[in-house]
């Protein structure tokens, strides 16, 4: 029999066993529609053709592998949180290690999927297992993801499965059977026992080591699948790490966004407190320096090289036909660093005490400002301008955008938590976008073929769509069955808290032989 | 053994496009209809364009312009991207230099339609269809076997095909003589563009045979090959305009 303190119990088991109320019933019913809708659309792909997609000659790859990407790179948060944050043993973790794990698991069947989905022949898929070659970067991709897969399912599982059994022991009164013998199958006949633990810790510390060189695989190995083709602008050295940094990036992003609507709908506030919004915004802001870094260097690359195939695709990203998914991109992750950013330096202040730029009424201001500038930018008839004046707007609305943030920093600093989901929305965009920047503008943009353009079509439109239902349906089933903070965790987290505020530090000798100091005189 | 290659000497094409037409009817290449046409799903795979495919700048001023039409079939490198990516080795190359498809194997991933530098390889995005009289005269030829099928066989839907120097002329060829109680010759064979040539532009035969015409013409200071500095070593060269 395992125990709980009543407290945890209240927050993360009874709400499992409350009856489905409307909101729930809601969010599922719309959720499950909108994959209904897409399984139909796949399902008429099959029969169709993959004629039924925008795709042609030479867009040959185009919305499911950005999807792919964009999934398997959210798919990084449980690594980083489950697997690199435990090995460092950063304490924080324990709270939200769960709502990580589930994010791999459940981003890397979305984004699986997304590959049988572009694939011709869905009923040659064994061949790559009876004919596969190993020299073709599809199989490594192949192995690479499949081990992924099966391994942060374990992941996900084993420190699921003591928590299963505290629920088991837990149940309430009125529970229906098929649940009581659903955990107790799921519990594996976790009784708590020593042996039991040490064994699960063994687990658990060999799978965080195995799990990251897998990790680093896969977002490596899905970029080499671009980087090792002659297209243009695919054939670049840094797409590995650029890559894996964004897979990070995009996952912590979906991280926020996931453990800020768990803590409000459980109201978790207690467990998911400030102290990991601050100790993640960190790494955070670390990964977006670093993916702005990748992306001057991949851009610089191209630039100095002025290739005869590489620089329309340069031209196309920077003024061309992509240029505002390419702007929007590098707008996203800028206001994102801004609003991790300034927060953290900037003094708090009363009203009076304000600078003028920082001052709520400014920001009404900047506000209609930007709204003229983008009518005038955005509905073209009405200001028949020159490319210099148009240049200047768009220098005016950018400006007038940082002196909006400006203005709007101290609210940024007094709300860290939504502020902090703010900035997520605009990475996690910004990383779909980065994905669709660099798939897309290179199949369009050909060597020896007619550039063309690319539309999605309804089909995939509704597959993305259902891909993102399918996820946050996931979501929505396993937080109705699991907790979603890893109880036995966090007690041992206390236990240890509790231990450490026991030991006495000494304090450092003053005359220590063989310590070198260095003196001042 | 034989290393097939061919020479297309652009001073004598015409930019006729017969080769592409003897091409579509030799390997049955699906018709599509002028809107799939427009999403870039017309099947050529003896493609006649103009080069550059997308000029940066005009070439000469107005009237003394100029225009170049390049005719593609498949490169046949020696060292293809395309099989390199193939993760179920439904392409190939084979011992004579030709790179195969499969469509019996071909799982329909498009990767070497990325692959290619050139972009020779097509997909099947839907059934191929015919109208009705084309229907009735498609080619009988396929070159077929256990789980192989590849040549002018009516392919199945999502896979991806491309030019095979006319495979399957080349097996009747050597099943004749075969028949016949004789070698084979490498001068029986010719894929169907080559045959059907206005201009008598283009050139088949045996690299490895010093009396053969693309031995000959290999030496020649007009050769060129296309995207020489990709690395891929192509079988099919080109001669210079003018």
């Amino acid at each position: 029999m395992l125990h709980v303190d009543s407290e945890l119990k209240q927050k993360l088991i009874d709400p499992l066993f409350t009856p489905l109320n409307r909101g729930f019933k809601l969010s599922a019913g719309v959720l499950l529609a909108l994959i209904a809708w897409g399984a139909f659309m796949y399902f008429r792909q099959i029969f169709l053709g993959l004629g039924v997609t925008g795709m042609g000659r030479p867009v040959y790859w185009s919305l499911y592998l950005v999807d792919f990407i964009f999934f398997i790179g959210i798919s990084h948060a449980g690594t980083l949180i489950s697997a690199i944050l435990r090995v460092t043993g950063a304490e924080w973790r324990r709270p939200i290690t769960r709502i990580a794990e589930a994010i791999t698991t459940f981003a890397l069947i979305v984004g699986s999927l997304q590959i049988l989905i572009d694939m011709g022949r869905i009923d040659r898929l064994l061949f790559t297992f009876t004919f596969g070659r190993l020299q073709s970067p599809i199989m490594w991709d192949i192995i690479s993801v499949t081990l992924y897969l099966l391994g942060s399912m374990t992941y996900l599982y084993l420190p699921l499965m003591a928590d299963i059994a505290i629920i088991r022991d837990n149940l309430p009164e009125d529970v229906p059977a098929w649940r009581r013998k659903f955990y107790t199958i799921l519990a594996l006949g976790w009784t708590g026992t020593k042996e039991q633990w040490v064994r699960l810790e063994k687990a658990i510390a060999f799978m965080a080591v195995f799990i990251i060189p897998v990790a680093i695989s896969v977002h490596s190995i899905i970029s080499w699948i671009f980087a090792t083709t002659l297209q243009p602008g695919w054939q670049s050295t840094v797409f590995g790490p650029y890559f894996v940094i964004g897979a990070i990036f995009s996952g912590i992003g979906a991280l926020f966004i996931a453990m800020t609507a768990m803590r409000k709908i459980l109201g978790l506030e207690k467990y998911i407190a400030l102290k990991q919004y601050r100790n993640l915004g960190f790494i955070f802001i670390t990964m977006n320096a670093i993916w702005f870094y990748f992306t001057f260097t991949e851009t610089l690359g191209l630039v100095a090289g002025q290739q005869t195939y590489e620089m329309p695709i340069l031209a196309v990203k920077l003024w061309g036909a992509f240029a505002p998914s390419f702007w929007l991109m590098i707008a996203c992750m800028a206001v994102a660093f801004y609003i991790l950013v300034v927060p953290l330096i900037l003094k708090k202040q009363s009203d009076e005490e304000r600078a003028f730029i920082f001052q709520p009424r400014f920001s009404q201001g900047t506000a209609i400002v930007a709204v003229v500038l983008a009518v005038l930018l955005f509905v073209p008839s009405i200001l028949n301008a020159s490319i210099p004046i148009l240049t200047a707007l768009w220098i005016l609305l950018a400006l007038d955008g940082f002196a909006f943030l400006m203005s709007v920093s101290q609210w940024f600093k007094a709300n860290p938590v939504t502020s902090t989901v703010i900035a997520s929305a605009f990475v996690v965009v910004g990383m779909w976008l980065e994905r669709w920047n660099i798939i897309i503008p290179t199949v369009t943009h050909p060597m020896l073929v007619p550039y063309a353009t690319y539309t999605p079509s309804l089909t995939e439109i509704s597959i993305a769509v259902a891909s993102m239902a399918g996820f946050i349906f996931m979501f929505l089933v396993f937080f109705k069955l699991f907790p979603a903070i890893s109880i036995w965790e966090l007690a041992e987290g206390r236990v240890l808290e509790e231990a450490q505020s026991k030991i006495v530090m000494p304090m450092p000798e003053a005359n220590l032989t063989g310590v070198r100091r260095l003196k001042i005189k | 053994m034989s290393k097939w290659s061919m020479v297309i000497d652009l001073d004598k094409c015409v930019a006729c496009q017969a080769c592409s037409i003897a091409c579509r009817f030799e390997n049955n290449t699906p018709v599509v209809a002028p809107d799939q046409a427009e999403l870039g799903r017309s099947v050529r795979w003896n493609d006649v364009f103009p080069m550059p495919v997308n000029p940066t700048e005009e070439v000469g001023e107005y009237p003394h312009v100029k225009t170049q039409y390049m005719t593609r079939p498949c490169m046949h490198c020696e060292n293809p991207p395309c099989i390199k990516v193939c993760p179920v080795g439904a392409t190939f190359i084979n011992e004579e230099g030709i790179v195969e498809q499969n469509y019996a194997r071909c799982i329909g991933c498009r990767f070497c339609t990325i692959g290619c530098p050139y972009g020779v390889r097509y997909f099947n995005w839907f059934e191929p269809q015919w109208e009705a009289p084309l229907q009735e005269h498609l080619n009988p030829d396929r070159v077929e076997g256990k789980d192989v099928l590849e040549g002018p066989a009516v392919r199945p839907l999502g896979v991806v095909e491309k030019c095979t120097y006319c495979i399957h002329r080349l097996k009747k060829a050597r099943a004749q003589a075969y028949a016949e109680g004789r070698d084979f010759r490498a001068d029986e064979y010719v894929p169907a563009c080559v045959q059907t040539c206005t201009g008598k532009a283009r050139f088949f035969g045996d690299l490895d045979d010093p009396n053969s015409s693309v031995y000959q013409l290999s030496t020649n200071p007009r050769v060129f090959y296309l995207l020489e500095d990709a690395g891929t070593h192509p079988k099919t060269s080109y001669l210079k305009e003018g």
